[in-house]
């Protein structure tokens, strides 16, 4: 599904990914853990399409294409989703307008219908529930006035709206209490399924308790230091970084 | 001052066909406006006031004064209608009312939908004693002019506590006669105490011809009353618009004021709002949309002459090609106006990278048991949110187009009535979609 190989990016002149390479296979959930300031968010950025980051070399290859070619909107009709670890606020943009627009604009891309107003609407229904939201939220401005936890969850909805084939999940498990842990871990298994790839990047072992990964990899100085499987994030959670950083300083 | 020497001899050669001639204190005021005018002259950039408004093009033109009769298909004023509005109508063609084309059916008695030129000639008495009160002096040479020439517009008249269901729609069409025409209308509001009513003020282009509109509205609010007010410019991108605001709100009294703009070559509305009797409150909204070359000023003049009133005023601009505006917004708090309460914004949107905002907030405070906040803003739309947008699939361009509207959706979304607010919005929405 997704091949990053030897992938450097720079952010303001300063490098952050440092000849990073990763194969994601369709079905597979990922996680990326690292220190702060390891390149874990810059890589889902990358991915994403954000502007601000310099590709400086290296290719990023989405179902067998140049992914760093397609604008973002593009990518977002290809199949990637990015859950931001800070949603935005856009006051003045209905949330349900958003996703009318952004449903829509996919479908249009692979050559389907649109979706009508009352098909829509019933997959709201259905897709809002995973995240136990309520339905007011539709009508609301875009994360405007949302808690931490709200924000998390309408990104979890959002996704579960588009159905992305790759899903990257930017600190998602950040600032939420362990029920809206749940809930939001909850929507993602709710999503896992055989042909849909799951990246979650995370600090902290504890959303892999609820969403277990088929690998975990360790990032730190730009490069993916050490991979394994879950066992490997309890080591982290257990040593910290400090052994991680010691034998990549002494690795470079 | 040379540059209004034309319309001062212009008025001299047909002041004895304006109606309401031989009233003495009509006469009185004519001469008063025109002496202003002879003496000051229409403004120029070296006034205070027009810092950044060229009024050369303007001067340059030599606009002559439109005459009664000229025509308006009823084709165009059908084509024109606010879906679902259902208004009390008057169209005035040029700046003169037209009879044929306005409808006034079902007007209830304790109202009265009359021109001005009917009033001069009829019934001057008892409106002349306002003609001239909410204005005071005219403050640059368009008001003066105005007020020389004065002969036709609207006068509403509201008894004291009635409340009118329907709105009223007040349709000023120009560019119906020959290139080159100013008209004049001048239009006064008079509500007595409790009564409460929605005016709509619209002004339209029938032809693509150079014109200029020069349109002073008075609005006297009785104790207690409550309208609801819209100016909206949407003329032709050859027309000229100047226009006047000038209300004066007695005790308890609320107005709800929104002026949209969304073309014309040049735009300058100046509103002034005279907060007199106790426990008043104004909102005083405004929205400009400003492409291609065109230019919009919005002076506005707040004055909180008693205590205990509430101002509240937005303006919010979205100016994308080589647009140009100016904002600017006093705020004056008397001495006796302790307890006031005002709050005064303005946003500005650029999309261009030549079109340009000047923007001036001002408040004056001679009370000290106030509290007064103001600010004023220019910025780009948020990469962060348009990428969050495209993030999720929406186009580049929709996404531009949804923050744009987003950001001005605001000020229409207040609107009460809801077909205007929707007509508001729709015509909004087609402004930001071609731009």
């Amino acid at each position: 599904m997704l091949k990053i190989s030897d992938l450097r990016v720079a952010v303001d002149g300063k490098t952050i990914l440092n000849g990073l390479s990763l194969e994601v296979g369709t079905g597979e959930v990922h996680a990326i853990m690292g220190p702060n300031g390891s390149g874990k968010s810059t890589l889902a950025n990358v991915v994403a399409g954000r502007d601000g980051y310099e590709v400086l070399g290296g290719t990023v290859e989405f179902k067998g294409k140049d992914l760093l070619d397609l604008d973002p909107e593009v990518r977002a009709h290809e199949g990637v989703f990015l859950a931001f670890q800070y949603p935005v606020e856009i006051p003045g943009v209905a949330n349900i307008a958003l996703l009318k627009e952004g449903l829509n604009a996919a479908r249009r891309y692979r050559g389907e219908p649109e979706l009508d107003a009352l098909d829509f609407l019933k997959l709201v229904r259905e897709k809002i529930k995973l995240v136990e939201m309520k339905e007011e939220f539709l009508y609301r401005s875009v994360n405007e006035g949302f808690s931490g936890g709200e924000k998390k969850r309408n990104e979890i909805f959002q996704m579960a709206m588009l159905e992305p084939s790759l899903s990257l999940l930017d600190e998602t498990d950040s600032g939420l209490d362990i029920d809206a842990l749940k809930i939001v871990a909850g929507g993602v298994n709710s999503l896992r399924s055989q042909d849909r790839s799951v990246i979650l990047v995370t600090h902290y072992q504890r959303l892999l308790d609820y969403i277990v990964p088929d690998y975990v990899h360790v990032l730190a100085e730009g490069r993916i230091v050490q991979s394994g499987d879950k066992d490997l994030a309890l080591k982290l959670e257990a040593e910290g970084y400090g052994w991680i950083e010691e034998s990549a300083g002494a690795a470079a | 001052m040379e540059n209004a020497a034309a319309y001062v001899a212009a008025q001299q050669d047909t002041a004895a066909q304006l109606p309401g001639y031989g009233l003495a204190e009509l006469y009185a005021g004519r001469a008063a406006a025109l002496e202003q005018l002879s003496r000051q002259g229409l403004p120029s950039q070296q006034d205070e006031d027009w810092k950044y408004t060229s009024t050369r093009s303007i001067t340059r033109a030599a606009f002559k004064p439109a005459s009664a009769g000229a025509t308006c298909p009823s084709d165009f004023i059908t084509q024109s209608v606010i879906e679902g509005l259902n208004p009390y109508r008057m169209v005035f063609v040029d700046g003169f009312l037209s009879a044929a084309l306005s409808d006034l059916e079902a007007l209830p008695t304790h109202v009265r939908l009359r021109s001005l030129a009917q009033v001069l000639s009829e019934d001057a008495t008892s409106v002349l004693p306002k003609l001239g009160q909410m204005l005071g002096d005219p403050p640059h040479g368009f008001a003066a002019m105005n007020s020389a020439f004065v002969a036709d517009g609207a006068v509403v008249e509201i008894e004291a506590h009635q409340h009118l269901e329907r709105p009223i729609e007040l349709l000023f069409v120009s560019g119906c006669g020959d290139e080159g025409l100013v008209s004049m209308p001048r239009t006064l509001v008079l509500m007595g105490e409790g009564s409460q009513a929605t005016i709509i003020e619209r002004h339209c282009s029938l032809k693509e011809v150079r014109s200029l509109n020069n349109s002073l509205v008075e609005i006297d609010l009785g104790k207690g009353a409550v309208l609801d007010y819209c100016s909206l410019q949407s003329q032709s991108d050859r027309s000229f618009h100047v226009g006047g605001l000038f209300a004066g709100l007695a005790e308890s009294a609320t107005l709800r004021a929104t002026t949209v703009s969304t073309s014309g070559a040049l735009v300058r509305n100046d509103a002034r709002i005279n907060l007199n009797g106790e426990n008043s409150t104004v909102y005083l909204d405004g929205c400009y949309l400003v492409f291609g070359r065109s230019h919009v000023d919005n002076h506005t003049h707040i004055s909180h002459n008693r205590a205990d009133c509430v101002s509240r005023e937005t303006y919010k601009g979205v100016l994308g090609d080589r647009g140009r505006a100016v904002f600017h917004g006093r705020i004056v708090v008397k001495q006796d106006a302790q307890k006031t309460d005002s709050e005064q914004s303005n946003q500005n949107l650029l999309l261009s990278e030549e079109a340009e905002i000047d923007t001036k907030p001002q408040l004056e405070i001679y009370a000290d048991d106030v509290k007064c906040a103001h600010g004023a803003t220019v910025g780009q739309l948020d990469d962060l949110a348009l990428f969050y947008l495209v993030s999720r699939g929406v186009k580049r361009e929709t996404a531009r187009r949804m923050l744009t509207q987003a950001f001005a959706a605001d000020v229409l979304d207040r609107v009460e009535s809801v077909p205007l607010r929707q007509y508001l919005q729709s015509l909004a929405f087609d402004r930001l979609s071609n731009a």
